[in-house]
C-alpha cells in the first residue's frame, strides 16, 4: 500500500487497517485499472492471482454516502499477501471501470456484482445477467429489495402455509 | 479415384482400402449448438453449457448456471451469524465441515477470539476428513466417467466409511453444521479415534486398488493426459487455487504459506503437477488425500485435552447446568438465541484451503446479531469461468474429463 501511494498518489482516496490487520485502500474509480495494472506487473508486487470482486450496498450502515462499496481482493503468489482494493460508487451513477481486460477472471465476478447490484462495469465485454434469469426485475441484494419478494418465471401454485412456502409473500 | 484402386480386390481390412485423401477428409458438418444439461450426469451439478460444436469441435461454449441459486447471501443478512452454518453447509455438500470452519474462523477473526487448542485440534481433523471425502468423490467419478466402475465403487466404499466417522462425530453424513462460533459444540466421541484409525488402514488398501485401476490404464491415461491444459500464468490469471493450480506447478496453499489452526504443527507435502493437464489435476488430487491421511494420524495421536469451546458466554452458550440452575445462564442463552452473538462493527477477508482452493470469506458487521454482508469467494466460480478458454477449440470428448478435474460444485458457484 506504501508503494501504490507513493507511485500514484492522486488514485488514492483513502487508506485505514481494519480491526483485523487487513489493509485497505479506497480507490477513485476512474484510476482503478491504473492501480490494478501497477499491483500486477510491479516486479516487487506481482498481485496476479485474481481473488474476487463483490459489493456492499451500505444503504443501513452509519456511513452511507456514496452507497455502494465495490470490494477487490488481489492476491501475491511472491509476497503471499492480499490486497483489498475499495471503489465507492453513488446510486445514481453506479459505473466502475471494467478490470476483464487486465485480469480474465474479473469477467463472471463482475457479472455477479452487475446481477445482485445493479453496478455497471464500463467497457465489459459481455455484461448480462449471470445467476438470475434475464426477465428478472430489480437486483435483489440491495437492501431495499425485499426478502420475500418473488419473481416466478412460472405461476406458483398457492399453498397452504402462509409463512414459509413458496407462492406467498409471508405478509398476508 | 477408381484408377488407383489395385485391380485385384481389395482387403477390406486394411487402410489400402480407402483413398489416402479420403482418410485424411473434412467431415462434411455443419455447425450445430446442443445442450449439455442442466442436469446431466457429467455437470455435477446442475450447469447448462450451450456447445456449439463444429464436428466433434468445440467452437464456442456458454456455460449457465444459476439453476441452483437459492440466495445465499441474501439468506445470510437475516439471521444470525449462528443460523449461517446450515447454509454454508450447503456451499459444498461434499466437504461441509471445511465450509462449516472457514466461515467461523472468518466470524473469530472479526471478533478477535482465540479459540482452545482442542478445538483447533478438532477443526483440523474434521477438515481432512472432509477433504478425503471431497477428493474420493472427484477421483472416483472421474474414473466412472472415463468408464471404470470398478474404482468408482472403490472410492464410494472409502468415502461410505469415513461418512460413518463423520455421523459419530457430528450426527450428520453431509450436512454437519459441526463447529460454534470460539470452537466446537462437541467433543469426540470416546473410542472414536481408534475406529478412524482402523478406517484410515482399510482406506489406504482401497486408494491403493483405485490407483492400480487408474493410474496407469490406458483408457484413462489416454483421454485425461494433454487434455484440459491451462497454463500457469492463465490459472492465476483466472484466480486458479486448490488443486487445480497447483496441477500446473504452483506452489500455493493456504495452510503452508499462512497457516491457520495447528497446521504448522505438522508434517506434510504440499503436491505439485507440472502440466496443467488432467492427470495432473488427477495426480494431485490422489497424493492430497494420501498427505490428508498423514495430517490426520498426526492430529489425532497429539491432541491435546482441554476446553473444546471458549468460556464466555457472550459468544458460546452456557453449560445446561447454568442455563437451568442460574438466571445468568438462562438470560445469555436467551440473549445468544435470541439475538444472536453480538460481533463488533468491522469488516474482515479471511481464506482457508477448502478441497478445491481458497475459500474465502468477506465478512461486513453493523455490530449487531445478524451479518451484514456475506460475500463468498468460492473456489469452483473461478475455475468453471475459465472452461470456456480451456476447452474451446477441443474436442468434445475432452469436456468431460475437463469438467471431472477440475470439479465444480453446483453449490457454490451458484450460491
Amino acid at each position: 500500500m506504501d508503494r501504490v501511494s507513493a507511485q500514484l498518489p492522486e488514485a488514492v482516496a483513502d487508506r485505514y487497517v481494519d480491526r483485523t490487520g487487513g489493509a485497505w485502500a479506497v480507490i477513485h474509480a476512474d484510476s482503478l485499472p491504473k492501480v490494478a495494472a501497477f499491483l500486477k506487473n510491479d516486479p516487487e508486487l506481482e498481485f496476479k492471482l485474481f481473488g474476487s470482486i463483490d459489493a456492499v450496498d451500505r444503504l443501513h450502515l452509519a456511513e452511507n454516502d456514496p452507497r455502494f462499496e465495490v470490494v477487490y481482493f488481489l492476491y501475491s503468489l511472491k509476497r503471499h499477501e492480499h490486497v483489498r482494493l475499495k471503489v465507492r460508487v453513488s446510486e445514481a451513477n453506479p459505473v466502475v471501470p471494467t478490470l476483464v481486460p487486465l485480469f480474465r477472471g474479473a469477467n463472471w465476478w463482475e457479472r455477479l456484482t452487475f446481477d445482485f447490484y445493479g453496478i455497471r462495469f464500463d467497457g465489459h465485454p459481455d455484461l448480462r445477467r449471470i445467476l438470475l434469469y434475464d426477465e428478472f426485475e430489480g437486483h435483489p441484494l440491495r437492501k431495499d429489495y425485499a426478502l420475500r419478494d418473488r419473481q416466478p418465471l412460472i405461476p406458483e401454485r398457492p399453498i397452504k402455509d402462509i409463512f414459509r412456502g413458496p407462492g406467498t409473500s409471508g405478509l398476508s | 479415384m477408381a484408377d488407383t484402386l489395385k485391380p485385384e480386390a481389395p482387403n477390406p481390412d486394411t487402410d489400402a482400402y480407402a483413398h489416402e485423401s479420403e482418410l485424411e477428409a473434412h467431415l462434411q458438418t455443419k455447425r450445430m449448438v446442443i445442450n449439455m444439461g442442466p442436469s446431466h450426469p457429467a455437470t455435477h451439478g446442475t450447469v447448462r453449457l450451450k456447445v456449439e460444436l463444429e464436428g466433434e469441435t468445440i467452437v464456442k461454449i456458454d456455460p449457465e448456471i444459476g439453476f441452483l441459486h437459492r440466495g445465499f447471501q441474501k439468506s445470510c443478512e437475516n439471521v444470525t451469524w449462528t443460523q449461517c452454518l446450515p447454509y454454508t453447509d450447503r456451499l459444498n455438500y461434499l466437504s461441509a465441515m471445511m465450509n462449516n470452519f472457514g466461515f467461523l474462523n472468518a466470524v473469530e477473526k472479526l471478533i478477535g477470539l482465540e479459540i482452545p487448542e482442542r478445538a483447533q485440534y478438532i477443526r483440523v481433523i474434521g477438515s481432512e476428513l472432509h477433504r478425503l471425502t471431497d477428493h474420493l468423490t472427484c477421483v472416483g467419478a472421474t474414473g466412472l466417467e472415463m468408464g471404470g466402475f470398478a474404482p468408482f465403487l472403490l472410492a464410494m466404499e472409502f468415502r461410505e466409511l469415513l461418512h460413518d466417522r463423520t455421523a459419530e462425530l457430528t450426527g450428520a453424513r453431509l450436512t454437519t453444521s459441526f463447529g460454534r462460533v470460539g470452537g466446537s459444540n462437541r467433543d469426540l466421541p470416546e473410542g472414536w479415534v481408534a475406529r478412524v484409525h482402523k478406517t484410515l488402514d482399510q482406506g489406504l488398501a482401497l486408494l491403493d486398488e483405485m490407483e492400480g485401476l487408474l493410474t496407469n490404464n490406458r483408457i484413462f491415461v489416454d483421454r485425461t493426459k494433454g487434455t484440459g491444459v491451462i497454463s500457469a500464468e492463465d490459472a492465476i490469471e483466472y484466480g486458479y487455487t486448490g488443486p487445480a493450480l497447483r496441477a500446473c506447478g504452483v506452489d500455493y496453499d493456504i495452510r503452508k504459506t499462512k497457516p491457520y489452526w495447528v497446521y504448522d504443527r505438522f508434517d506434510f507435502d504440499i503436491p505439485l503437477g507440472e502440466h496443467g493437464d488432467n492427470y495432473d489435476r488427477y495426480l494431485v488430487r490422489l497424493e492430497e488425500m494420501r498427505q490428508s491421511i498423514r495430517i490426520l494420524r498426526q492430529a489425532m495421536d497429539t491432541i491435546p485435552a482441554g476446553p473444546i469451546i471458549v468460556d464466555d458466554w457472550r459468544i458460546a452458550l452456557p453449560p445446561k447446568p447454568e442455563v437451568y440452575g442460574t438466571i445468568e445462564g438462562v438470560m445469555s442463552h436467551f440473549k445468544l438465541v435470541m439475538e444472536g452473538i453480538q460481533v463488533p462493527a468491522g469488516e474482515v477477508y479471511d481464506a482457508t484451503e477448502a478441497s478445491n482452493g481458497e475459500l474465502g470469506w468477506y465478512l461486513v458487521s453493523d455490530g449487531r446479531g445478524r451479518p451484514y454482508k456475506v460475500h463468498v469467494r468460492a473456489p469452483g466460480f473461478p475455475v468453471l469461468a475459465a472452461v470456456p478458454h480451456i476447452i474451446e477449440g477441443k474436442m468434445l470428448a475432452d469436456l468431460i474429463p475437463t469438467f471431472d478435474t477440475i470439479n465444480m460444485i453446483g453449490g457454490e458457484v451458484e450460491q
